[in-house]
């Protein structure tokens, strides 16, 4: 692999007991390319972020992020991967401010880069409440900082955008969205979103590849024969 | 290609008990003190030991488990300390019979050596239902191995802190400092009986691990089978288990 | 192709982790606090449950040094149900897990935590059990050589809650399953502190705790920490 590729999986498989989540899978991510994953829930796409994320180890295969081998190397990777699932991995009872700065410190990232992202997504004025008491927009805002705290390469989103309203997508954008630069790994349900912000198409059914291809060879009725399955 | 080499095991197994019963009860000589009733100690110490063993025994293949992922030594681990709990019963009971027939008791809380292997026995038997509630099976195999090395480097450190407590009356059979306290005619009868014991624990072991591939295998080739009959979920899911998966 | 990315891989340094864990726990524990008093005010229930279950209004030497440490261990059970449950529930272990952190700082500061719980459940519960229970009173000196034997109990304490309270919080019989797992593991704790503080609280005088009682304990908690030490990444590790 050269040094623009940020992702790469060969043969991926990882098994929960019997049943095969994520099934011989090989992709190739260039950096600061967007792999957009369609699925129906339980398809495999969380085993696949969560994989990325250094959460999981893969049973089979080889995966490779950054250029550094999964799960040998995976303290190399630690740190420079973001990841946005429905779970905002934030402490309900502190308030916005104490949780980023909690894993500011654990990612060694000075604290007054907290403070700068709580401004970007409009959640200075509530920042020291806690957690809990926040809408679903504005946890998701916490927690897209929480991702994207120590500056990631690599993006990995579930549904970055489910039950937002537009404003709040419009502050995530930024961050998370596109024009942040980094490579992503996004997973969605919305066939004409999810291909609007992708470079690199995957459809997974059952934790088999349906389809991988660039995303100017897939429509969005490719997309939705997934669902209808 | 497993029977075989069982049936010599299992025929070492019952020639070297019984013949360890045989010299126990005809060869060696009744104990002054206790009588007759102190032959059960060629059946409860012999048992005590191969339990204990199996306990560590079970807690290093644990640790191998975890730095070779290998679920061969999940399995071990799982056979030996299922296996030793039985065989714990057997010590506890037979443990009872001899201290009733011994002190009057059915037990001796001033018997340093019984009073660990309870406390002993009783972490083990959380093993069963430690695994039983984890329901991802690879998570099963590591938190089960993880209790596994715990418990078994417990087993000395227990035996020392009660050891500690407790001014002890239990007959020391091992005692290896003046240079073995056993009359050679009681020794005999009672080497013969752990080397019994022990081939009796691998033989069970052996059974219950060929039972165990066996099974999972017949499932395998069930569920290779439903799927080439393109049934989409083979099977459902197995029944929950506290015993190892075995993936064929 | 050597170096991967733009930037060199980098780590936090685990005192750094551990200072930043012990923090958010303090923060917790702060904003609301459920563990600390439960602990506290079930000592002290256990107390009153205890004049009425012996049917006696003091107690002194071993049934003194019993009581105290039933009540402390089984207060100490309830604090390591516990200990993992925000973690668990609200995603702070895959956080720490994303972080460029040694896992162990997770075990250290946990066990850190529980036994500053401990001793601050002990600094309650003890005084209570003296004015309530305990007949001779404790002396200036009694007091120190209670106080080692708690600490030293403590740690063993801690080390045990905090890698079956991480086991524990993963299956799906936690609160069943923890005491049954971590209570036989720490009878040799009971044992060596029961037998230590039983002189100290003796109505005869009090006498000195037996040094090779405080040497088990020594013992104990050294080797069950390098054990919690070398086996709690695997708790971590899918």
């Amino acid at each position: 692999m050269d040094a623009a590729t940020a992702i790469e999986l060969r043969g991926l498989t990882r098994r929960y007991g019997y049943r095969t989540a994520l099934d011989d899978l090989t992709l190739t991510v260039p950096a600061g390319a967007t792999l957009v994953v369609f699925g129906p829930n339980g398809a495999g796409k969380s085993t696949l972020l969560r994989i990325l994320a250094t959460l999981l180890r893969p049973h089979a295969g080889t995966a490779s992020i950054l250029g550094e081998a999964l799960p040998d190397r995976a303290w190399a990777v630690r740190g420079r991967i973001g990841l946005l699932t429905h779970d905002p991995l934030l402490y309900g009872d502190l308030s916005a401010r104490e949780n980023l700065r909690f894993h500011a410190r654990l990612h060694g990232v000075p604290l007054g880069r907290v403070d700068e992202l709580l401004a970007e997504v409009k959640l200075e004025r509530r920042a020291d409440e806690p957690v809990h008491t926040y809408s679903r927009g504005m946890l998701q805002r916490a927690a897209a900082c929480r991702a994207v705290l120590h500056d990631p390469e690599i993006l990995l989103l579930d549904e970055p955008r489910a039950n937002l309203d537009p404003g709040a997508i419009a502050l995530l954008e930024p961050l998370v969205g596109r024009e942040s630069g980094r490579t992503r790994v996004v997973t969605s349900h919305d066939p004409a979103g999810g291909l609007a912000e992708a470079d690199l198409v995957l459809g997974l059914r059952e934790g088999k590849t349906a389809f991988l291809a660039p995303v100017a060879e897939v429509d969005a009725a490719r997309v939705a024969e997934l669902y209808a399955a | 290609m497993y029977s075989a080499k069982l049936r010599t095991l299992a025929l070492a197994t019952v020639i070297t008990l019984t013949g360890a019963f045989v010299l126990a009860a005809y060869y060696a000589p009744i104990e002054a003190d206790q009588g007759f009733s102190q032959k059960i100690f060629y059946v409860h110490v012999p048992m005590a030991i191969v339990a204990l063993g199996g306990f560590v025994w079970g807690g290093i293949q644990g640790l191998l488990y975890l730095r070779t992922r290998d679920p061969k030594h999940d399995m071990r681990s799982y056979v030996a300390i299922h296996m030793s709990v039985i065989l714990g019963i057997g010590v506890l009971v037979t443990g009872g019979i001899w201290a009733r027939s011994a002190w009057g008791v059915w037990f001796e809380w001033r018997e340093a050596t019984l009073v660990s292997f309870l406390i002993v026995f009783l972490l083990y038997c959380t093993y069963q239902p430690l695994r039983f509630s984890i329901t991802d099976p690879e998570k099963q195999s590591r938190y089960a191995a993880v209790f596994a090395v715990t418990a078994g480097t417990f087993v000395p450190l227990n035996f020392i802190a009660v050891r500690l407590a407790n001014p002890f009356i239990h007959p020391r059979v091992l005692n290896n400092t003046t240079g073995g306290a056993l009359p050679t005619d009681m020794k005999i009868p009672f080497y013969l009986a752990l080397i019994g014991m022990t081939l009796l624990f691998v033989t069970l072991s052996r059974v219950e691990m060929t039972h165990k591939l066996t099974r999972g295998r017949v499932r395998g080739l069930e569920r290779r089978l439903e799927r080439l009959q393109g049934e989409s979920d083979p099977a459902g899911l197995p029944a929950r288990s506290a015993a190892p998966q075995v993936m064929a | 192709m050597t170096a991967a990315g733009p930037r060199p891989p980098r780590t936090t340094p685990t005192r750094t982790a551990v200072a930043a864990l012990l923090r958010k726990e303090l923060l917790l524990e702060r904003r609301v606090p459920q563990v600390l008093p439960a602990m506290a005010l079930f000592s002290v229930v256990t107390f009153v449950v205890f004049r009425f279950a012996l049917d006696t209004t003091s107690v002194e030497g071993r049934t003194a040094s019993g009581v105290l440490w039933v009540t402390l261990l089984f207060a100490a059970m309830l604090g390591a149900g516990r200990l993992f449950v925000a973690d668990h529930e609200e995603g702070g272990i895959d956080a720490l897990l994303l972080a460029p952190v040694d896992r162990t700082a997770l075990l250290i500061a946990k066990a850190i935590t529980f036994v500053a719980f401990l001793a601050l459940v002990e600094v309650v519960a003890v005084p209570v059990f003296v004015v309530l229970l305990l007949e001779p009173g404790l002396s200036i000196a009694d007091v120190g050589r209670l106080a080692l034997v708690l600490l030293l109990a403590d740690i063993g304490i801690a080390v045990i809650g905090t890698l079956f309270g991480a086991l524990a919080i993963q299956t799906r019989a936690r609160d069943l399953i923890l005491p049954l797992m971590a209570l036989p593991l720490l009878v040799p704790v009971v044992i060596m502190a029961a037998k230590a503080t039983a002189p100290v609280l003796a109505v005869t005088g009090s006498g000195a705790p037996g040094g090779r009682y405080l040497a088990v304990l020594c013992l104990y908690d050294l080797v069950f920490g390098l054990l919690a030490y070398a086996v709690f990444d695997f708790l971590l590790d899918d």
